[in-house]
This record gives structure tokens, C-alpha cells and sequence, in this order.
């Protein structure tokens, strides 16, 4: 089962177990979303409960806000990552904050979907990694899968979850996983024990980071499609590296980070995402803070680059194997 | 009056349970189209309120639609621009020159020479028309469905070819998304992938214009689909406030990638009724009707120049192809929407009003689209000469780190080394090449 198909099967599920489970958001209804993400799902469950939304994010945010003050627990699908921003208002002001201004008198369960990253040539407004911004805000869960096993068990827990969950989906591995070269055909999730989704409902916890690999020369945090680019990176190296994917940011499990950082002394950071004020800024500070005594050399982060995505220059732009395995060289220098 | 804290789902058995409203369109996949439903008033019929009349008087034309060109293809009525022969071939030429261009890089988009295309064909009238009523050095924010603008404004094609390449010829350093152009010097702002954006900056620049005792007006297109982003009523506000020297355009083609109009409201009303509310003039237009929007434009672009104030514009027309590249939309709505779409082509209508004054045939139109098809053939075999996307012909990698701001800090220079250094790892042929 590829990303998208996880997806639609967690949303698929939950809706018919939870009638107060609604999505909505820009062609996700009788279309099925630009994605498919939500394909077939207005047909079984009706146009009560999957339905076109307006162009108008602000609009989808705050309804969502609406809707959850009501009871209900809705899904709305922001149609790429980069178009939170004109429901910014609603989601950092309103969403994220209700439980504590009420004192719990109104929450806002909403799981809001979006795809996210590059890889796929969508220039500068269709590649944005925003994840950072939304873990600076107080009150949001950002939450991103790697695989379609975890796709499935993490949406299960956020739709669940009684809170605000920015739930990120890495576009570039909606159909397979990547290691990162851009000239390399691309594999798809066939035989990925990752692509094997058991029916039925199972959760995965949100806050319980995967050890994708076991070592015991380097702890490597990613997550999302740099998971897949590490794991490929440190095979080809044959670095016996412990590569963590982290599924959940916000909240975050500093527990497994620690614990493997403390038995390799050795650490490296990558996301996709601009370098400056980006969510590695904050996991280097954090097992400084924690594991500094264990260190054995500086805590490095791979990361895309301070500028927007240039459309035709993306595999420049992109934190590949060649840049990852830079990082991966001086910190195993001595 | 109850006293306290309501009691949660009090049994009100009376009253029938709330219904969710949920819109649908008339017609899906396989459906037979039917578009009786849909009044298409006879051309001529409308008048023309004075350039400088109140707003309100405008206001029963948004409920109607201003048409010039009738079933005979004769032009008639009050809004009848009355333009020379000579003009109307320029503008036959300009909207077959733009339906050309399209067929041609919507093939290179297939071929794999970039990544993404999109078509404005049947709308081709909007753009051309508005731009030919202008004054060139009019300010215009678009949206990315007004490449007949860049077109008519005289943009050279092969820039166009290169922008839509990302080459290393590409005007915007292979940045921005194809078809997302950008050329001050023609009058025309850079557009954003981010819908409905551009609306606010265009009434911010006539303010400006106004601030500065400039003679020159802003022009804004969006899609009626953007029209519900709150940024269309952030704009209409600022204009009416400020009786911004602005018209502002919906193109109402129908369809925002899936989803119909009815989805941005126009259920309840037309979208050039919009103007009602904020208390400014309003036309709705057939948008496939080239003299009807050259007249609606001229009109509101007059009533802005003589400090009258804001107009709003909804053309009436019909995406007659998907949506983009990476769209189908024989998903969602009826193959013979397109076909029977009542409105006709704004082509051949406008070909036939030339044939029927005597002044065209249709052996110059097939003359003139070889003409044509050949020009845009040129452009692209040029811009092809400086690479297509993705075949190491762009813009050297140094640009990517260039314009993020106006001069490079010391963290992008370390980062633009990085690149270069792994540049060299990952194509050291390129080391060859013009790329420093
Ligand atoms: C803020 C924002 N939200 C969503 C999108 C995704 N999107 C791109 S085009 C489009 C449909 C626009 O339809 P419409 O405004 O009717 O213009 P048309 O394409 O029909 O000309 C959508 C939803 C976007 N680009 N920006």
C-alpha cells in the first residue's frame, strides 16, 4: 500500500467508527483531493460528512474551530503546506490556544492534513517545509510520517487526539521511498516493510519516536523523506549508524533520542526544511542540553538551504546524499 | 427566559433537525448537458450608464450581462466600442497568437521539457480585450490565467519559452514555477502561486498611484474560486475605502480545478454583485465576447482615471480545458460542458464578426493561425537553444542564494559554497560549463 492509499484507509476507518468525524477542505469531496488522499470517501460516508470547501484556508481553519466547539471532530486537508498561511490567524490565535483560554472549557480536536516538502519540481509555492513555525506554536501537535504503516497509525492517533495536529505529509514519498537522487528511478512501497499496512485499526502514539536501525557509531534524527535519504546515505557508507525517524515533533521523544545519543556520543540532525530557525536549531540544543557530557563531537545538522525552492535548481537545493554524507564524514573523523 | 446554563440538546420536537447545504453541480461525468437553465440575455440589450454616474446605477448590470456581439455576429447596442477594422484584426490576431502558444507549451509540458503548463483557452478574450483598453503603462496584477496580456503588451515570446524552461535565459533565473511570470517593464506584476494575493497589492498600487497625482490605474484578475479567499474582500474594502483608481476582474470560468462556482457562492448571486455591498460600480460581462470586455474595461478603466473610483468586473466564461498540466478534467464534469458551453468560443465569434463586416475570410484566419503556429515554433526552437528543465542548462547555481535579500549575508555565501562543493561531486561535468 503506497502513502496515499494508508491515508485514505486511516480516514476511511475512522470515519465509519466516529460519526463526528468530518473532512473537508479544496476538491476533496467528489474529486477525491489533488492528492486522491480522500478519494471514494464522500460516496460511502455522504456529502454531510466529506465535502468541498471554498477556496478559503482561513475559512476552513476557522469553521474546523467551529465545528470542534460544536463536538465534532473535523479533518480538514489544506491542499499543499504552503497555503496554511492565510488561516494562520485561526489556527495560531484560535485553535492552538482554546483549551488554555477557556480553561478546557472548548478544545479543538482538528487534525489538519497537508502535503508538504519538495522533490517534485512544484517551484517555490508548492515545496515548502513549514513544520518549525507550527512547533513554535504553543498548543499544536505537528506530527509526519515516513512510511505508510505510520501514515496510518499516526492519523488514527491524531484524529483521536483531543487536541489542535498539523499533520504533515511528505509528498515526495506518497508513492515510494527516496534516497535522495533525484536521477535514480524512483522505488515504489512494494516490499518497504513500511508498505505493508495491516486492515483495521491500530495506533501508533503520537510522541514515540521509531528506531529505524539499530548502531552504535552515530544517532542520526530525521524525519519524513529525509528518513529514507539517511537510510540510504549511511547503508551506502556502511556506517553502523542508529537512525531515529522522529514521526512526532511536537510532542517529541526526547527519551529514545537520549538514550541512543548517549550510547553513540555522536549526532546528526537532518530535515529539508531552511537551515535558520528550523526544527533542527531546536534538536541540537536539546541533546546539547542532555547528552553534552557524552558528546564526542559537535552535534551537526544537514538541512535545504535559506532560500525559497528554486524551481529548476530543486536537486541543488535538496539536503541529499552528498551533503548528508559530508556531515556524516566529519563527524566520523575521530 | 431560561435562567443558568443551557441545558445541552434541549428536545425542541417540533422543529424539523438542521440540514447541511452542500453544493453540487448540475453535471458529472457522462451526464447530458443541458443549459437552459442558464439566461443569456440577447446582446445590445444592456445600456451604458455614464462613465461618471453613481455606483448604484451600475448595480442592476451586475445581475445581467453586458454583450456586444450578437447571434448574427453583427455588434450592437450602447456598449458597442465601435472599433475600427484594423483593431479588431489586431486583437483576432493577439488571442489566436495566445491560443497558439498555449497548444504549443502544453505539448513541450508533454514532451518533458518542463514540468507544468497551464492553458487559458476560451478566455482568451479577457485578457487580450483588457489589455487593448488599457493604457500601456496601466499597472496589472494577474493571476496565472492572463498570459494573453504579457502577449498583447508585445512580451517577447521566447521570454515567455524561457521563463517556462527555467533555462538559463529563463528572466526569473529558473525560480519561479512555469507560467508564473513576471515583467515590470510591460506593466505586469510577478505572479503568485499563493491565490488571491495580488488582489490587495493592486488596489495598494493605485492607491499609490492616487497618493502621487500619477494618471495611471491598476487592473487585478483573479479566478471566481479565489474570489473566496478573505484577501478579495481585503481588497474590496481597501478600494472602496480609499476609492481606489483600480478595476478589479473575477474571471468566472465555472470551475476551480474540481470544484464549480458554486463553491466561491455563486449559487446565491453573481459575483459582479459583489460590488453591491461595498458600494462600488459593477459590470458582469460575457467574457467570450472580445468587444463586451474591451468595453467593460475601457468604461471602468475611464470611471478610475477620473477619479470616480473602483469597478468590479465578473466575466462570464468557461475553462474550456483542464485546469493544468497535472489535471483531468474528464474526473468531475461532463465531456460536452465544453462543447455546448452557450457562450461560444471567443475566437470564432470574434473571426466571425470581422467575416461578417467584410473585413476578414476564413482563408486569411487559416493563413493567419499557420502564420502563427510557425512564430511560436521559432520562439521555442530559440528558447530551446538554452536548455529545457532538467538538462543542466540553467542559471548558474550561485543565482539560487542570489535576490533572498538585496545583499548576501555570510550565512548564504557559506551555503553557496556548499552547493558549489557539491556540485562538483555530483556532476563534475558541469565544471566545464559557463556555471561559476
Ligand atoms: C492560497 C491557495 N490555496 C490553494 C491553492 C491551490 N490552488 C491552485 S489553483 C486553485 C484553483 C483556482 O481556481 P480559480 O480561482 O477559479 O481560478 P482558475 O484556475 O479557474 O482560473 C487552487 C485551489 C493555492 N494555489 N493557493
Amino acid at each position: 500500500m503506497n502513502m496515499i492509499e494508508a491515508i485514505n484507509d486511516a480516514l476511511d476507518l475512522m470515519m465509519a467508527r466516529d460519526p463526528d468525524i468530518v473532512i473537508m477542505g479544496e476538491d476533496v469531496g467528489y474529486f477525491g483531493g489533488v492528492f486522491r488522499a480522500t478519494a471514494g470517501l464522500q460516496k460511502k460516508f455522504g456529502r454531510n460528512r466529506v465535502f468541498d470547501a471554498p477556496i478559503n484556508e482561513c475559512g476552513i481553519i476557522g469553521a474546523a474551530v467551529g465545528m470542534a466547539a460544536y463536538g465534532l471532530r473535523p479533518v480538514p486537508e489544506i491542499q499543499f503546506a504552503d497555503y496554511i498561511y492565510p488561516g494562520l490567524d485561526q489556527l495560531v490565535s484560535e485553535a492552538a490556544r482554546m483549551r488554555y483560554r477557556s480553561a478546557g472549557e472548548f478544545t479543538s480536536p482538528i487534525t489538519i492534513r497537508s502535503p508538504f516538502g519538495g522533490g517534485i519540481f512544484g517551484g517555490q509555492t508548492h515545496s515548502q517545509s513549514p513544520e518549525a513555525m507550527f512547533t513554535h506554536v504553543a498548543g499544536l501537535k505537528t506530527i509526519i510520517p515516513a512510511t505508510p504503516y505510520d501514515a496510518k497509525g499516526l492519523l488514527i492517533a491524531a484524529i483521536e487526539d483531543n487536541d489542535p495536529v498539523m499533520f504533515f505529509e511528505p509528498k515526495r514519498i506518497y508513492n515510494g521511498p527516496f534516497g535522495g537522487d533525484y536521477d535514480k528511478p524512483s522505488r515504489t512501497w512494494k516490499g518497504h516493510p513500511g508498505g505493508e499496512v495491516p486492515e483495521g485499526y491500530y495506533k501508533i502514539p503520537l510522541g514515540k519516536a521509531r528506531i529505524v536501525r539499530e548502531g552504535e557509531a552515530l544517532t542520526v534524527l530525521a524525519y519524513g523523506t529525509m528518513v529514507h535519504v539517511a537510510e540510504a546515505v549511511l547503508a551506502d557508507k556502511g556506517i553502523d549508524a542508529e537512525i531515529i525517524d522522529l514521526r512526532s515533533l511536537v510532542p517529541l521523544d526526547m527519551e529514545t533520542v537520549e538514550k541512543s545519543v548517549q550510547k553513540t556520543g555522536k549526532c546528526l540532525v537532518i530535515h529539508e526544511a531552511t537551515r535558520t530557525s528550523g526544527f533542527g536549531a531546536e534538536l541540537v540544543t536539546l541533546v546539547q542540553e542532555r547528552c553534552f557530557y557524552h558528546l564526542e563531537a559537535p552535534v551537526e545538522r544537514v538541512t535545504g538551504f535559506d532560500t525559497p525552492y528554486p524551481h529548476s535548481l530543486e536537486w541543488a537545493y535538496f539536503p541529499g546524499p552528498v551533503r548528508i554524507g559530508e556531515a556524516v564524514d566529519r563527524l566520523m573523523k575521530d | 427566559m431560561a435562567e443558568g446554563p443551557v441545558e445541552k440538546g434541549t428536545a425542541r420536537g417540533n422543529l424539523p433537525p438542521l440540514e447541511l447545504y452542500v453544493p453540487e453541480p448540475k453535471y458529472r461525468p457522462g451526464d447530458v448537458v443541458d443549459y437552459s437553465h442558464l439566461p443569456v440575455p440577447p446582446a445590445g440589450k444592456l445600456a451604458r450608464p455614464d462613465e461618471a454616474c453613481p455606483a448604484s446605477e451600475t448595480w442592476p448590470l451586475t445581475l445581467d450581462m453586458v454583450r456586444v456581439l450578437d447571434e448574427d455576429d453583427n455588434a450592437v447596442g450602447a456598449w458597442n466600442p465601435g472599433l475600427d477594422p484594423e483593431t479588431l484584426r489586431r486583437m483576432l490576431r493577439t488571442m489566436a497568437l495566445t491560443r497558439a502558444f498555449d497548444d504549443r507549451l502544453y505539448r513541450s509540458q508533454r514532451q518533458g521539457k518542463t514540468s507544468f503548463y497551464m492553458k487559458c483557452t476560451g478566455e482568451e478574450a479577457i485578457s487580450v480585450a483588457c489589455a487593448m483598453a488599457l493604457a500601456g503603462d496601466d499597472m496589472v496584477f494577474p493571476s496565472y490565467r492572463q498570459q494573453g496580456i504579457l502577449i498583447s503588451r508585445g512580451y517577447p515570446l521566447v521570454d515567455m519559452v524561457n521563463q517556462i524552461y527555467s533555462n538559463r535565459a529563463d528572466p526569473l533565473k529558473g525560480r519561479q514555477l512555469p507560467i508564473m511570470y513576471s515583467a515590470k517593464d510591460y506593466g505586469f506584476f510577478s505572479i503568485s502561486g499563493n491565490l488571491a494575493t495580488q488582489f490587495p497589492q493592486a488596489v495598494g498600487w493605485a492607491m499609490a498611484s492616487a497618493i502621487k497625482g500619477d494618471t495611471r490605474i491598476a487592473t487585478a484578475f483573479i479566478g471566481e474560486g479565489s474570489s473566496a479567499e478573505g484577501d478579495f474582500h481585503a481588497a474590496m474594502t481597501f478600494a472602496a475605502v480609499y476609492n481606489a483608481p483600480v478595476v478589479l476582474h473575477v474571471v468566472n470560468n465555472q470551475w476551480a480545478i474540481s470544484s464549480f462556482s458554486g463553491f466561491a457562492g455563486a449559487e446565491r448571486t453573481t459575483f459582479a454583485a459583489r460590488a453591491t455591498g461595498y458600494g462600488i460600480a459593477g459590470l458582469r460581462v460575457d467574457g467570450n465576447d472580445a468587444l463586451a470586455v474591451y468595453a467593460a474595461m475601457e468604461w471602468a478603466a475611464n470611471r478610475a482615471r477620473a477619479n470616480q473610483g473602483p469597478t468590479l468586473i465578473e466575466h462570464f466564461t468557461y475553462r474550456a480545458e483542464g485546469h493544468s498540466t497535472s489535471d483531468d478534467p474528464s474526473a468531475y464534469r461532463s465531456a460536452q460542458e465544453r462543447e455546448e458551453w452557450p457562450l461560444g468560443d471567443p475566437i470564432m465569434r470574434l473571426k466571425k464578426h470581422l467575416i461578417a463586416l467584410g473585413e476578414w475570410s476564413e482563408e486569411q484566419q487559416e493563413a493567419m493561425d499557420r502564420e502563427l503556429v510557425e512564430q511560436v515554433k521559432v520562439a521555442t526552437k530559440e528558447a530551446e537553444k538554452n536548455g529545457i528543465l532538467g538538462h543542466g542548462m540553467h542559471h548558474p547555481f550561485h543565482t539560487m542564494f542570489e535576490d533572498v535579500f538585496e545583499e548576501l549575508p555570510w550565512h548564504l555565501e557559506e551555503q553557496a559554497a556548499q552547493a558549489m562543493r557539491e556540485r562538483g561531486i555530483k556532476w563534475p561535468e558541469w565544471k566545464e560549463r559557463d556555471d561559476a
